[in-house]
């Protein structure tokens, strides 16, 4: 049994984000980059299933410059067995994404494919969807919680309101929740011994893939400000009378 | 080619967030085609305006399954120019499968809509604005419901078609649904929530922050410091990693201001921030402020409201 994860380098989530004065994105020099933390539930999600010895080897995957190495090395530190690099200085929407990550489904026969139900630059939400519906295989997404049972995998979903509990064939996409579980951290061991684990590099063209973005970003902008408008109240009447005759709230 | 609006209903009739979409999809096309999982009240549904045609079933479907739906759907949705549907977990199940059936790229969330093809979307968790065109021949849309006035008019006359029975696939199958029982308003949805930091202290000093909660009848909230400090469970965690949440007020209680928070709140329409530290970062976006001690400023408003 195989698990392919995909990860996803992203701007780290506690750094602010800064929109470029060209308003052609936003400023990613000098900014530190991390794992998508759903991403990083995936992996560790992975982990925990061949720590069962449910899984014999786990496949990282992700797209992206040669700086990506990094992010699949820190995959590698926590735990999966090897690397996969696809090479391409474009970025690559969600579609496109998922049409790169068939082709090595197929060709590493993943029976438990794993990403993060979103990755937080894009937000789109949308991969481990697209890659179920271009493979056919069943999907489970938003997961909370994962077990494996016979020849297929008992999965609960976070849905609106609450928790739905589906029973998948294999060979299955999972997208993580935040609730699925708490990644660990990287021992020291283990990040020298990811050092020697092998990351295979392959240049997106070579593997000859019908691949075009659909959507064109026309600019990016910051959100409207909101922030230096504050007006301090001095006690917690005056906060009941401005929610209630000023705001019109209560 | 039209418009296909696919709608979630709270009681049989389209829920505010699908009000909203239908409001949206109606700045695209004069007039739109709903479909709906539940004929019950389907008589009330036609009278929307500009609704011409509502597809549904026989019987109300519940616990459908992406798999299922996207078989249906790829046949009907092949003709539409737009298929559009409430942002949420329901439709960010099926969308993009059905849209790797057509081979399309959606674009989630929409906040605005600039012309056919180009729309607003929220990235980094909203700490920015993308402004993107689809070139795709058929446009599928999530629409943020927070963003789009319901859709109120009626007069309408839809004609009624009946889809067949949606089949079983082999390889998904639905166990259960563990609803959660809560009086509380949920969190993505709410016109108010009360949110709780670090600054609360405990588990036992949340019921403070839950008292507030149930008289303004809002849902409730928390950082991420909170959550890690185990003082509430995550599934309440707003922020970037969290839920998104625009209410119409949000009472930020003991929450110093992360970035990682305040990406998950900051567009709600009043921010209201009680911390005992007038320099916590959470005042920066708030539009009142009140320093004080929570645990006699949080009761006494409970007691007075």
């Amino acid at each position: 049994m195989k698990a392919l994860v995909a990860v996803k380098r992203v701007i780290d989530y506690n750094v602010k984000i800064r929109v470029k004065q060209d308003n052609s994105g936003v400023e990613k020099e000098n900014v530190k980059m991390s794992m998508n933390p759903f991403d990083e539930i995936a992996v560790e999600e992975a982990i925990r299933l061949k720590e069962k010895n449910l899984i014999d080897e786990i496949v990282v995957v992700s797209i992206g410059s040669d700086n990506v190495q990094e992010t699949i090395r820190s995959a590698l530190a926590m735990g999966a067995d090897r690397g996969i690099l696809v090479k391409t200085e474009n970025e690559l929407e969600p579609l496109a994404v998922a049409k790169i990550l068939k082709y090595f489904v197929e060709k590493e026969e993943s029976d438990i494919t794993i990403l993060g139900k979103q990755a937080i630059d894009d937000d789109y939400n949308q991969t481990g969807q697209i890659l179920a519906g271009l493979l056919n295989y069943p999907q489970a997404t938003f997961a909370s919680k994962v077990i494996k049972e016979d020849n297929a995998m008992l999965v609960t979903r976070e849905i609106d309101g609450g928790l739905e509990t589906l029973k998948i064939n294999l060979p299955c996409i999972i997208t993580t929740d935040l609730r699925l579980n708490e990644p660990r951290y990287a021992s020291l061991p283990n990040i020298m011994k990811a050092k020697s684990k092998p990351i295979d590099i392959i240049e997106l063209k070579e593997l000859n893939l019908e691949i075009t973005n659909r959507l064109e970003i026309l600019e990016v902008k910051a959100p409207p400000e909101r922030g230096g408008s504050v007006k301090m109240l001095d006690n917690y009447n005056e906060l009941i009378d401005v929610l209630k005759n000023k705001e019109g709230i209560l | 080619m039209s418009c296909l609006v696919i709608a979630e209903l709270e009681n049989g009739t389209p829920n505010r967030p699908s009000l909203a979409t239908i409001s949206a999809s109606l700045e695209l096309e004069s007039t739109i085609d709903l479909l709906v999982f539940n004929p019950d009240k389907i008589d009330e549904i036609k009278k929307i305006k500009n609704v011409k045609k509502i597809y549904s079933f026989k019987n109300k479907i519940d616990n459908l399954l992406a798999e299922d739906l996207v078989n249906c759907l790829k046949q009907i949705a092949a003709n539409y120019k737009y298929i559009i549907a409430p942002s949420g977990t329901f439709s960010k199940n099926f969308i993009p499968r059905l849209a790797a059936n057509l081979d399309l790229q959606p674009i989630t969330d929409i906040i605005k809509i600039h012309d056919k093809n180009t729309f607003d979307r929220p990235i980094y968790a909203g700490n920015a604005i993308a402004t993107v065109r689809s070139h795709d021949k058929t446009i599928m849309l999530t629409v943020r419901g927070t963003a789009f006035q319901p859709f109120a008019q009626d007069g309408g006359s839809a004609e009624v078609e009946l889809l067949p029975d949606l089949l079983e696939g082999n390889h998904s199958k639905f166990i259960n649904k563990e609803i959660t029982k809560s009086e509380r308003p949920e969190l993505s949805s709410a016109k108010i929530i009360v949110s709780g930091g670090r600054g609360v202290g405990s588990k036992d000093n949340f019921k403070i922050i839950e008292e507030l909660a149930d008289k303004l009848n809002a849902a409730i909230g928390a950082s991420r410091a909170a959550v890690d400090a185990g003082y509430i469970s995550n599934d309440y965690q707003v922020g970037q990693t969290g839920k998104v949440v625009a209410p119409e007020l949000y009472i930020a209680v003991g929450i110093s201001g992360a970035i990682q928070h305040l990406a998950g709140m900051k567009d709600s329409k009043v921010i209201v921030a009680i911390n005992k530290d007038e320099d916590a970062p959470i005042f920066q976006v708030a539009d009142y402020g009140l320093v004080g001690d929570l645990f006699t400023t949080i009761p006494e408003i409970t007691k007075e409201i």
